[in-house]
């Protein structure tokens, strides 16, 4: 069917800020991947290469790029499933019928996630503190010798994933508690009648119907802890000897930090491809698992 | 047809008023200029004080202040680059300057001082004067410095069995050992913060080897030069004379310095004002400041600060000229210490009272005679990152000072490439 030239109207405003505000900067983006743009191509644009592929196969070549990858990998499949456990298990807490209390609670843990990070980290830098540190203050009740939350190379990431867990899990709580809400009483009901202790309760009603909702948040999160930078940014600065430097972190470095745009935009490309490869597999998962 | 002549019409009169309203302002302005000046940080807040003598001594200029975070100044610059949106003169981080002369966004100062009665450039510390010029020209002129001494606990020292301060770096280790015997395993010698390059490039820079070769296309940290300070610098770790933390694992650093948990540290300008303020009463006395020990005798260190540049784009260079010659005045730059305790460039404010009888300060008026320039390329900021990063492999990574050095090498040299690309290309074979 032929689309009237009414109709291209309608949409012509809209499309025309998605073109020039997305479209183009995007474009842009994997056109400057090509090149070597940086500080001093900005001074005179004969200072600019095109270097075609050059930059991926640099980047692929740096250990940095490895290694920030792996940082983000680690933080993506240790983080995600704790966020997403947490908020459900809090979910399921505020929801059952023994709760008291719960619009407390519930603003309770939602209140991370409206705080503001820098604030937050102001606050777990105190926490976290080696010497003077409540957590270390803590442990060492129970005999354990003063940890190096922040300094420690090994620490430094699991501090950071609890961080953004403890900042994020109040997020997808509500979405599971409104969902759970949402569920009909007379179906828990019919199950007691026929017997269903409270954990087959859990496992075969709650789940399932919590499913549509469960893979949403699964893939908005992935989506999301891909994207780590304020956490490190704020905390850590990348160190200690690179371990919290994030794919982000490491494109913010070359692109604004050094001023080489060209690899910057490249770091940009491939993040986009990896985010999309993922988000991809998680959906046709899903989609399978669904129609099975 | 007609609504559009209407419209026409409405912008016809809205553009007259519009001009109408610029050519007030332009009118009552037009004996005085304005110049737009760019200031960083603390210098930004007080800078507002010195500007009514100025405006006093030349009726016809009118100074307008922005004053800039640190941590946002440099995007901004370069933003405002990109933009055409530079002010007339500016407050620059003197390791910024090779970066903004790539760019050709600064004013040759050559002529200017050549002419000037102000500005004697002999009368300035070489090498912080030195760090203006960038291939043969003058960039900017030197309106504060920052270099770096030894902050250090006399009474520990003293208890330890020395009535004075290291001045070699054998004597430094002698002192070192003494302290980490006399305070026991929970305190230490010295604080290096690891993620502060500051101290590793001070004794990088005081071995005759440069830190890149062949006029900065190279880098030249596996030479012996480098090699042997990254060596001293990790050694002190490795006896347990320095705590392998970055500052982020001390909390404070006048408290602990106050409960001597480290009895030297090396640090700027800034810090004598801290430590009066900070430092507990009783242990007022208890503190100096002496010139860095070098290898084999006083040692040179870093030359940092600020300058004051004119933009290219600038319309009134010659006004601009005359903010800096006020500035750069052996008065103006004693009331400016006063401000802020910024330590001047050049030597005839020295000898103002003010400056001469602060014990504290001695140390860096000896020590700026030996201020040593870092290479002047674009890329040194990144280079430097860099070599924290080796320092830190060798401190807490456990790898050989050998391996990273040569790894660092590889990264500077192709961090280099571009610039490499370029000379080759300017200078044709």
């Amino acid at each position: 069917m032929k689309v009237p030239a009414l109709a291209w109207g309608f949409v012509a405003p809209a499309l025309l800020v998605i073109g020039v505000f997305f479209a183009l900067p995007v474009m842009a983006g994997l056109a400057l991947s090509f090149t070597d743009f940086d500080i001093y191509a900005l001074a005179d644009t004969h200072n600019l290469r095109f270097v075609g592929l050059d930059n991926y196969l640099r980047l692929l070549r740096t250990p940095l790029f490895w290694q920030a990858l792996g940082n983000t990998l680690y933080f993506v499949v240790i983080g995600v499933p704790l966020s997403i456990g947490l908020s459900l298990g809090a979910a399921l807490l505020l929801h059952a019928r023994v709760a008291r209390f719960t619009p407390f609670f519930r603003t309770a843990l939602f209140a991370p996630v409206v705080t503001t990070l820098v604030a937050v980290a102001v606050v777990w830098r105190y926490l976290f503190q080696t010497r003077y540190g409540m957590v270390n203050h803590v442990l060492a009740n129970f005999g354990i010798a003063p940890l190096d939350w922040l300094g420690d190379p090994h620490l430094a990431m699991p501090t950071i994933i609890l961080l953004a867990v403890w900042k994020n899990f109040g997020y997808n709580m509500v979405i599971f508690l409104a969902n759970l809400q949402a569920v009909p009483e007379e179906v828990y009901e019919a199950a007691r009648i026929d017997g269903a202790s409270t954990f087959q309760q859990l496992l075969y009603i709650t789940l399932p119907i919590l499913r549509p909702t469960l893979v949403l948040v699964g893939i908005l999160t992935t989506a999301g802890y891909f994207q780590l930078f304020a956490e490190p940014y704020v905390m850590t600065q990348g160190g200690p000897l690179r371990s919290t430097v994030s794919v982000l972190y490491f494109m913010y470095e070359e692109g604004f930090k050094w001023w080489n745009f060209g690899t910057a935009s490249t770091v940009a490309v491939l993040l986009f491809a990896l985010m999309f490869a993922v988000t991809w597999t998680l959906m046709r998962v899903s989609r399978s698992e669904s129609a099975a | 047809m007609l609504r559009m002549s209407g419209f026409t019409a409405t912008l016809r009169i809205l553009f007259g008023t519009v001009l109408i309203l610029v050519g007030a302002c332009s009118d009552s302005a037009s004996q005085r200029q304005t110049l737009r000046f760019w200031a960083m940080g603390r210098e930004g807040e007080v800078i507002a004080q010195l500007i009514p003598e100025f405006e006093r001594r030349n009726p016809d200029l009118r100074v307008e202040v922005q004053q800039l975070p640190w941590t946002a100044a440099h995007e901004k610059l370069l933003t405002a680059f990109a933009a055409d949106a530079l002010p007339d003169l500016c407050q620059l981080g003197n390791t910024w300057i090779p970066e903004l002369a790539a760019l050709n966004a600064l004013t040759a100062l050559d002529p200017l001082v050549a002419k000037s009665k102000v500005v004697d450039a002999q009368d300035y510390f070489p090498g912080i004067w030195d760090t203006n010029v960038v291939d043969g020209h003058l960039h900017g002129i030197p309106w504060y410095v920052d270099t770096r001494v030894l902050f250090y606990r006399s009474d520990l020292l003293r208890k330890a069995g020395f009535e004075r301060p290291p001045r070699s770096w054998a004597e430094w280790e002698l002192a070192l050992d003494a302290i980490k015997k006399e305070v026991g395993p929970a305190r230490y010698a010295i604080l290096l913060p690891l993620n502060e390059f500051e101290p590793l490039l001070a004794l990088g820079l005081q071995q005759d080897d440069p830190l890149l070769s062949k006029d900065g296309q190279w880098g030249n940290f596996s030479g012996p030069g480098f090699r042997r300070a990254l060596n001293f610098y990790a050694g002190m770790f490795r006896k347990g004379w320095a705590p392998a933390m970055n500052n982020s694992a001390i909390s404070n650093v006048w408290t602990e310095f106050g409960r001597g948990y480290f009895s030297f540290y090396m640090s700027g300008p800034w810090n004598i004002e801290e430590f009066k303020r900070r430092l507990p009463a009783q242990h007022h006395g208890d503190w100096m400041t002496a010139p860095l020990p070098g290898p084999d005798g006083p040692g040179a260190s870093t030359a940092g600060g600020s300058s004051l540049v004119i933009f290219r784009s600038s319309r009134r260079p010659q006004a601009a000229w005359r903010m800096i010659e006020y500035l750069s005045e052996p008065d103006t730059q004693v009331r400016f210490h006063a401000l802020t305790g910024n330590l001047p460039p050049r030597r005839a404010p020295w000898r103002d009272k003010q400056l001469s009888h602060d014990i504290y300060a001695k140390a860096f008026r000896e020590q700026l005679e030996r201020a040593r320039p870092t290479p002047k390329v674009p890329e040194w900021e990144r280079i430097m990152s860099e070599m924290q990063l080796a320092a830190e492999q060798v401190v807490a990574g456990g790898i050989s000072i050998d391996e990273a050095t040569q790894s660092l090498d590889r990264r500077v040299d192709a961090i280099l490439e571009k610039r490499r690309w370029m000379l080759a290309r300017s200078r044709p074979q």
